[in-house]
């Protein structure tokens, strides 16, 4: 084995005396045993090479079925076509799944990328790893992005994406070893499973010694148990906290990547690196890398501390601001506020995150958002008793809470922890269960259709105790539906005929099969294009448009909004093309950003952006390019869910309560605001509105609302250059640069010929007489 | 009483000579170009001649992602070069502006308090004091780093 070093028991946890305690539970780990049972299955061993301008320059595909593993050179076609990170996972996929492949079929992949940025040690954010595959909530691609090391000690250690396929017959490690250039695929049958053990355990066994340092090259991807059992498995990405001597967690949350991982059965990816510096990443211009960045540093450091105070509370200060606003989902998304939302705040928290800056989930960033609470008291569970490090909670896991009605920090971090450790996604977990309460406060669901979990607003028991049978395995008719999300949890109640199918297709916060993020997007229709006109499926990573749209009114028009439902959504995406983490584009922002002529784009921090890719990579880019670089990548993504089988008009659709009042209590709630909009924009009569029935106002407002809605997806189909059902078309890849992809363009003909026989392509907005639909001519790309 | 040494400028003395940024950049780049090569530095303002340095008030100490910086025993703040990683949270958070990176370097640097510069001083501006770690240190969490 190459961890004969780790020939002993080692104690972990509070094992050094001096510098800070956790006060955390010490687990021992018989490392002796572990390495015993690790049998290698299949070893290539590969020459180590420096990194050469950002990439390493070949990429690692492994097959668990056939153990095949080989490195595939990457292409100067592929930077220009692709860029990096999601974009190469992108075509990886493409490139060897099928129009039929499904998350659970052995030729789906799993595909982990580090962009040419990451890994660079200088600019905040430089450390993220994008993640994909077939996802099992929504049949498509799923891209996730987490922090943590794993994806600057890949490339370090040789690769700049791995991409695993097949399955394994039993539990497997997966090393990709730079210490000595061998990618290994071990077995594991004695490893733990759930992130928090498993990760630290393999830290400690593949550190190359018994030190802090050597724990600190070692980087582990897991899921766990909650992972097998649901469509809501994320992938854990661990860092070793070298102040709190803790492996750290950070999460690939969305789109099911967790239960991909599981189904292959793979309990951790392990990468290790030789020691770094800024060097490693070897940059064309390390002295351009040092000045923005040193600028970049000031700039935190003077401003941080006014504006988000990310380095104290991390994403956690937008409870408050939410909640002020009306856009903290409440009670399933019914409210944007609430009575106890104060219980949430930052304050409440900042008491109990442990503040042992630096609390960056890469090296170098000063952002410094990852706060953790450390020796927290485990409530329930198979760790109940246990003394624990809780990353988090970030602002989505206090939404969820919020979202449950759960106002208790403390539940709150054992949601956090147990949802982590059992590889869940917090986000997915927190929308469907509050969509569940919802329906268990109508009937639709109850105790005994619940297995017995009074599963009602507010009842922390019932919902730990929900997830600790999932994670269990339980597979009865409810636990099934349950694990599956809120897309199957509705067609299992449509089935079974428990309620209004309406009200449960209007309630169910979910697209594409993907549960919504934590932002109420009612009185936003930008946001709620940005939630739905999206590729993946709700998610804010795309845009995030409220404050633009409904509190500063920057957008009123549909093309207005479109342009930023262009713009945004490809900036956005070139974080994750890159290796790069968004929040330090404008989670700090300069002193004079709101003089400059487009304050929403932070045009000084793009320019910082603009830099370091040329001086990294040695391209001579402009910011327009690096939007061209998104687009690239974007369309490709949108039309490879046309490929497989979905990505048009129709999954687009969003549900009701993201647009709109569905029930009386939410339109009596609001009921000023949505009189008004009765008479100011739908032009009814005042007097009118105040005679009509609350329910026929809702039926006016949903008309209405469905209507806006369906213009605004014209027009941002027609701002993509996208055919009116929802497709890139042949002309627009070609001006991409994708002419000579002839597999992908007559694939994408033949999609809108389809579409065509199916009358399917034309503008659904209805278009009052003086309005205008985007193009008369329907087929407006042909002219291009 | 725990004490650190520091290098105390006296404006009043100084020529602008910079033989002290020479004789820095020797200790740490082995070269003799001073200015960005050196730890200390020496600038004319209207009001006179000014230095920069450290003040070893310690904060880099908390900045570092990889426990590089310490504060050795004797109080002086010190890099270690094999553990930096050259993310330049020190550089970027210095409340001095006094931990710097050379131009082609991969890592940042600093004033060691070794007394090189005192000696090189043409004039006597320079000289190295011994005062209380109470009066300069700066609030560290958790006291990390301390060796």
């Amino acid at each position: 084995m190459s961890c004969d070093c780790n020939d002993k028991k080692v104690k972990l946890i509070g094992d050094n005396k001096t510098g800070f305690q956790t006060g955390n539970t010490e687990h021992t780990w018989d490392l002796q045993k572990l390495a015993d049972s690790h049998k290698v299955l299949a070893e290539y061993k590969y020459e180590l090479r420096p990194v050469h301008k950002g990439f390493a320059g070949r990429t690692l595909y492994i097959d668990l079925t056939s153990l095949q593993i080989k490195e595939i050179p990457v292409t100067e076609d592929m930077k220009k076509k692709f860029t990096g990170g999601r974009g190469f996972g992108l075509k990886m996929l493409w490139d060897t799944i099928k129009p039929e492949t499904r998350w659970d079929s052995p030729e789906n992949g799993l595909v982990l990328t580090a962009g040419p940025m990451a890994g660079s040690t200088q600019y905040p954010g430089f450390g993220k790893s994008l993640a994909l595959s077939v996802s099992p909530s929504t049949d498509i691609i799923c891209d996730s992005n987490a922090g943590g090391y794993f994806a600057p000690f890949m490339k370090f250690a040789g690769f700049d994406a791995v991409q695993i396929h097949g399955k394994a017959t039993e539990d497997v490690v997966v090393l990709i070893d730079g210490e000595d250039g061998a990618v290994r695929i071990e077995t594991a049958p004695f490893d733990e499973t759930n992130s928090h053990m498993v990760a630290e355990q393999l830290t400690h066994y593949y550190a190359m010694e018994d030190t802090d340092r050597a724990r600190q090259l070692v980087a582990v991807v897991a899921a766990g148990t909650g992972a097998e059992n649901s469509f809501w498995g994320c992938l854990n990405i661990s860092f070793y906290d070298i102040r709190r001597r803790v492996t750290r967690l950070k999460q690939h949350g969305r789109g099911g990547l967790g239960t991909v991982l599981r189904d292959k059965k793979i309990k951790a990816v392990v990468a290790r690196t030789k020691p770094f510096d800024a060097l490693t990443n070897n940059p064309v211009d390390p002295d351009k890398m040092a000045d923005v960045s040193t600028r970049y540093h000031q700039e935190i450091r003077d401003l941080d501390k006014d504006q988000c105070n990310m380095r104290t509370v991390g994403t956690g200060h937008l409870v408050e601001i939410m909640d002020a606003y009306d856009l903290l989902p409440t009670e399933n998304y019914r409210f944007g506020s609430h009575p106890k939302a104060f219980n949430l705040y930052s304050p409440h928290f900042y008491k109990l995150w442990t503040q042992v800056i630096p609390d960056g989930c890469w090296v170098g960033c000063t952002m410094a958002c990852a706060k953790a609470v450390d020796g927290y008291t485990v409530m329930t569970g198979p760790y109940k008793g246990q003394k624990v490090t809780v990353d988090g909670p970030e602002y989505e896991t206090l939404g969820c809470a919020a979202n449950m009605s759960i106002w208790d920090p403390l539940w709150v971090l054992e949601f956090n922890f147990y949802c982590d450790t059992y590889g869940l996604d917090t986000i997915s977990a927190g929308t469907a269960m509050a969509f569940y309460m919802e329906m268990y406060e109508y009937g639709i669901l109850n105790k005994e259709r619940c297995d017995g979990l009074e599963l009602c607003f507010g009842n922390a028991d019932a919902m730990m105790e929900l997830l600790h049978k999932i994670a269990a395995g339980d597979k009865s008719e409810f636990m099934t539906a349950a694990s599956r999300g809120a897309r199957r949890m509705k067609d299992w109640l449509k089935t079974k005929n428990w309620g209004d199918a309406q009200l449960i297709e209007d309630t169910g916060m979910e697209s594409k099969g993907l549960e919504y993020s934590e932002y109420v997007t009612k009185e936003s229709l930008a946001m709620q294009g940005g939630y739905g006109l999206t590729l993946k499926g709700p998610q804010h990573d795309e845009a995030w448009l409220i404050f633009m749209d409904m509190v500063n009114n920057q957008i009123p028009t549909f093309a207005d909004k479109a342009e930023a439902l262009h713009y945004f959504p490809m900036w956005r995406t070139w974080f994750g093309l890159n290796g790069l983490c968004k929040l330090p584009w404008n989670d700090v922002e300069p002193t004079d950003n709101a003089q400059t002529d487009e304050p929403a784009k932070v045009p000084k921090h793009v320019q910082n952006y603009v830099d370091l890719q040329n001086a990294i990579t040695g391209w001579n880019v402009d910011k327009e390019e690096l939007i061209l670089q998104s687009e690239r990548c974007y369309n490709w993504q949108r039309a490879m869910a046309a490929w497989l089988g979905r990505g048009r008009r129709k999954d687009d659709w969003i549900p009701y309560r993201s647009m709109g009042p569905v029930t009386v209590l939410e339109y009596v709630s609001h009921q000023e605001r949505y009189d008004k909009e009765l008479v100011e924009k739908l032009g009814l009569d005042a007097k009118k509105v105040e005679c009509m029935k609350v329910e026929d106002k809702i039926k006016v407002m949903y008309d209405y609302r469905q209507s806006q809605y369906q213009k605004l997806a014209d027009a941002v189909y027609y701002r993509r250059g996208w055919t009116p059902n929802g497709v890139p078309t042949p002309q627009k890849m070609k001006s991409l640069g994708f002419g000579d992809e002839t597999k992908m363009l007559a694939m994408l003909q033949q999609k809108i010929d389809e579409d065509d026989a199916a009358g399917l392509n034309v503008w659904v907005g209805e278009y009052a007489d003086d309005e205008q639909p985007p193009s008369t001519d329907l087929k407006y790309w042909e002219k291009w | 009483m725990a004490t650190v040494k520091l290098i105390r400028f006296s404006a009043d003395k100084c020529t602008g000579c910079k033989e002290c940024e020479t004789a820095c950049s020797g200790v740490h780049f082995k070269n003799d170009q001073g200015g960005e090569f050196s730890a200390i530095r020496i600038e004319s303002t209207d009001s006179g001649f000014k230095m920069t340095n450290c003040n070893m008030c310690g904060l880099c100490i908390d900045m570092c992602p990889t426990q590089a910086i310490k504060r050795l025993p004797n109080g002086t703040v010190i890099r270690n070069k094999s553990m930096c990683v050259g993310c330049l949270s020190c550089v970027g958070f210095c409340p001095q502006g006094v931990f710097r990176k050379a131009p082609g370097e991969s890592v940042p640097f600093k004033c060691i308090a070794c007394g090189k510069c005192v000696k090189a001083c043409p004039s006597g501006a320079l000289e190295l004091v011994e005062v209380e770690l109470s009066e300069v240190e700066a609030v560290v969490y958790h006291k990390q780093g301390v060796c």
